[in-house]
């Protein structure tokens, strides 16, 4: 009898610490399932989970599913952003990663650098060709290895409002000079109005930016690193809109926030610099702006040159711990080559497809902007004159320091090249203490 | 072996057990990770990219002395030593006069001022934070619109923290001291005020001296959550330039466990603010067990 009750209670006691255990390690749900599959080639289909935040892309994987019942994938949905290249590395760390995971470009070297993704070199060897060389270079990072399918590219334009261009009787700007006279140009014609705003928050957009004005922020030279964020390219785009928040003719505030969202909306923000997939967010945080949104190349450093640079874009990648590499790089291809599965990603999970054949699916315009119907056209004419650059192994790092030098600058409104230095000197003194091999 | 004896019964360990157990599983050993981790780092061998190109190795002290020299930690603390002192007056002084007030004989409608005052204990922080986040907004705001201030301003972020902090704290701490006040015997007042006390000589002089191990509770329990504070600013923070992604130092600890990736630098510095959170919780402590009660 004493027994029985002694062994009820510890019973109770365990299940209550089981209970527990689960709810603390609630944070991180949907990546249990990864650790106990079929072993490969055991009768039964292999299971693998993906970790992405593209909209709709159950819809896609759910095609997948249809066809190949031996490798059955399962969506776990995902906030994205920096919030979700943590939990990947932590999950890594942990040792129960997803078996695919979206992964940012700017990323994908803090997961190759933590050994959380796999080096699919010899499975991917096949389909090289399907991407432009640049994006290749960015699943690469210049070494050896291949260490992720690229799935869609940011290359950035200029959003303008077209039905205020007009009213306040303004051009679309060519050069950055005449950017900043169309700025001051609003600001004399309607006070409560910004052409543009200078977001503190968006590392990812700076640096598309820093991208088209030349920028090289890491480099690889033989064995070590070179980190040059405050390069010449980059202090000049730093300045640029430094002096326009000092000067007062551009606005301040972080982009996706309810008060910009507001202004996209109300007509008080006149333009976004930012990526292809621009018609996504607008339709939504702008619903009341449809039909009178435009886009335009870039404005350039010098008239007569034609550059953009990237913003976002992200690529599907194997985890290192993944007992089925094989059949997740299949999946992989599939997913980011195979022209239905192209088509889906395009109308479902509304991407710009990182593979070159992508540019024939796109197909109608976004409703968004039905007033200009050469929008894939446009978009493709400046997705080729976009060039990138190597990201280095402390991305994150550099762009959390990004957020609170620009912040701090931006608040104070003091030199936004000194902001640069200090993101510069946090990144190399983070890669000096971690033990990199550093140039110079 | 399993002869019986009275005295060497395995019950009283297993009726230990189930508390070790859990105190073993869910503090002594997350508690021991966390030193560990603290103690270690990881190092890099050139490009840094590859197999076996990152190695965790044991680090000693570095990352304690890392914690401790930077200026950053110190400047949060002294953030939050600012937003600390002015979230516990005004915190506990609403508490206290709103328990004063529903325990005093002429109050009406006590029940419902009572719920209305705790109501916004019961909503999350994180959802009280966008509540009152969108209030502060320049172009959304209600307040705005009254009064030509920005309440997300350097100088008034701080003034706009700590006003979440007191709407959701208000309620929690007004209910310790007045159930508390509920325990003190009537006969008290009512011998107070034959001998010609007044309502607020009775707060004064009977009520707030009863109080007193109370009061030393609630505060106790408010600066420990006031040296953790992370959800207010962490969710204020995409909506303004004006804090910093160390604000606080719990802040810093999230940032470099989970933004910057370095967990063993954030293992040393949890274990920094921990050891003085003890030592600001237990100095409050003693300081007042030395005047209030006069005991060694």
């Amino acid at each position: 009898m004493r027994m029985s009750r002694l062994a009820v209670a510890t019973t109770a006691v365990l299940a209550a610490a089981l209970a527990a255990g689960c709810s603390s390690g609630g944070g991180s749900t949907g990546t249990a399932s990864s650790a106990e599959p079929a072993a490969p080639g055991s009768a039964g289909p292999v299971n693998l989970t993906y970790w992405t935040w593209a909209p709709n892309m159950d819809k896609v994987v759910a095609v997948w599913n249809a066809k190949n019942p031996d490798i059955q994938v399962t969506i776990s949905k995902q906030a994205g952003g920096d919030d979700a290249a943590a939990k990947f590395l932590t999950a890594a760390k942990a040792g129960n990663p997803p078996d695919l995971v979206q992964a940012e470009y700017q990323m994908l070297p803090s997961f190759v650098a933590a050994d959380a993704v796999a080096d699919i070199k010899a499975e991917t060897a096949a389909i090289k060709g399907e991407f432009s060389p640049g994006i290749w270079g960015l699943v690469t990072l210049g070494t050896e290895g291949v260490y992720a399918v690229p799935q869609d590219s940011g290359p950035m334009m200029l959003y303008y409002r077209q039905d205020l261009f007009d009213k306040y009787g303004i051009e679309v700007p060519k050069t950055w000079d005449e950017y900043a006279e169309a700025a001051r140009t609003v600001r004399e014609k309607d006070p409560k109005v910004f052409l543009g705003t200078f977001s503190s928050k968006d590392p990812g957009s700076f640096a598309g930016l820093a991208q088209q004005a030349g920028a090289q922020w890491w480099s690889i030279s033989g064995q070590s690193w070179k980190v040059a964020i405050n390069d010449p390219a980059t202090v000049k785009v730093a300045d640029y809109w430094g002096n326009l928040v000092k000067e007062g003719v551009i606005d301040d505030q972080p982009y996706f926030t309810p008060e910009w969202n507001k202004a996209l909306n109300d007509g008080t923000l006149l333009t976004w610099p930012s990526a292809v997939w621009g018609p996504g967010v607008l339709s939504s945080n702008a619903p009341k702006g449809k039909g009178k949104w435009a886009i335009a190349p870039l404005p350039q450093w010098s008239a007569g040159e034609n550059h953009s640079g990237f913003w976002g874009g992200s690529s599907t990648a194997v985890s290192e711990k993944s007992p089925h590499r094989a059949a997740a790089v299949k999946f992989a291809t599939w997913l980011n080559t195979d022209p239905e599965a192209l088509g889906l990603l395009v109308r479902e999970a509304a991407i710009y497809p990182a593979a070159t054949k992508g540019g024939t699916l796109l197909g109608d315009t976004p409703e968004y902007f039905e007033n200009q119907p050469d929008f894939w056209e446009q978009a493709t004419r400046i997705a080729a004159t976009a060039r990138g650059f190597t990201f280095g192994p402390n991305v994150n790092v550099a762009y959390s320091a990004f957020k609170d030098a620009f912040d701090k600058a931006v608040q104070d409104k003091s030199s936004f090249s000194a902001a640069l230095a200090a993101m510069q000197e946090a990144t190399v003194a983070d890669m000096r203490k971690a033990g990199f091999q550093l140039a110079r | 072996m399993s002869t019986l004896s009275t005295r060497r019964t395995p019950a009283p360990y297993l009726f230990l057990a189930p508390a070790v157990l859990l105190f073993g599983l869910f503090l002594a050993i997350p508690i021991g990770y966390t030193v560990y981790l603290s103690l270690r780092g990881t190092k890099v061998s050139g490009l840094g990219l590859g197999k076996g190109a990152r190695q965790e190795v044991f680090t000693g002290l570095d990352n304690y002395a890392a914690a401790i020299g930077d200026g950053e930690l110190w400047a949060g603390w002294l953030r939050v030593l600012g937003y600390g002192t002015l979230v516990l007056v005004v915190m506990l002084g609403l508490a206290l006069l709103f328990a004063l007030l529903l325990d005093s004989a002429h109050v009406r409608l006590a029940r419902f001022s009572r719920i209305a005052i705790f109501l916004p204990f019961a909503v999350p922080g994180v959802a009280a934070t966008l509540l009152w986040g969108f209030l502060y907004l320049p172009s959304l705001s209600p307040i705005r619109q009254v009064l030509d201030v920005d309440l997300l301003g350097s100088g008034t972020v701080v003034l706009s923290m700590a006003n979440v902090a007191v709407w959701g704290g208000v309620g929690f701490n007004m209910l310790v001291l007045y159930t508390a006040l509920r325990a003190v015997p009537r006969d008290y007042y009512e011998a107070a005020r034959l001998d010609g006390a007044s309502e607020v000589q009775i707060a004064l002089r009977i009520k707030i001296p009863i109080l007193i191990p109370a009061i030393i509770l609630t505060t106790v329990f408010s600066i420990i959550a006031t040296v953790q504070v992370f959800t207010e600013p962490t969710t204020l923070r995409p909506l303004t330039n004006t804090i910093s992604s160390t604000w606080s130092p719990l802040m810093k600890v999230y940032r470099d466990a989970f933004v910057t990736g370095d967990i063993y630098s954030a293992a040393a510095t949890s274990i920094v603010i921990a050891a003085i959170s003890l030592v600001l919780s237990f100095g409050f402590l003693r300081v007042v067990r030395d005047r209030a009660f006069g005991e060694g």
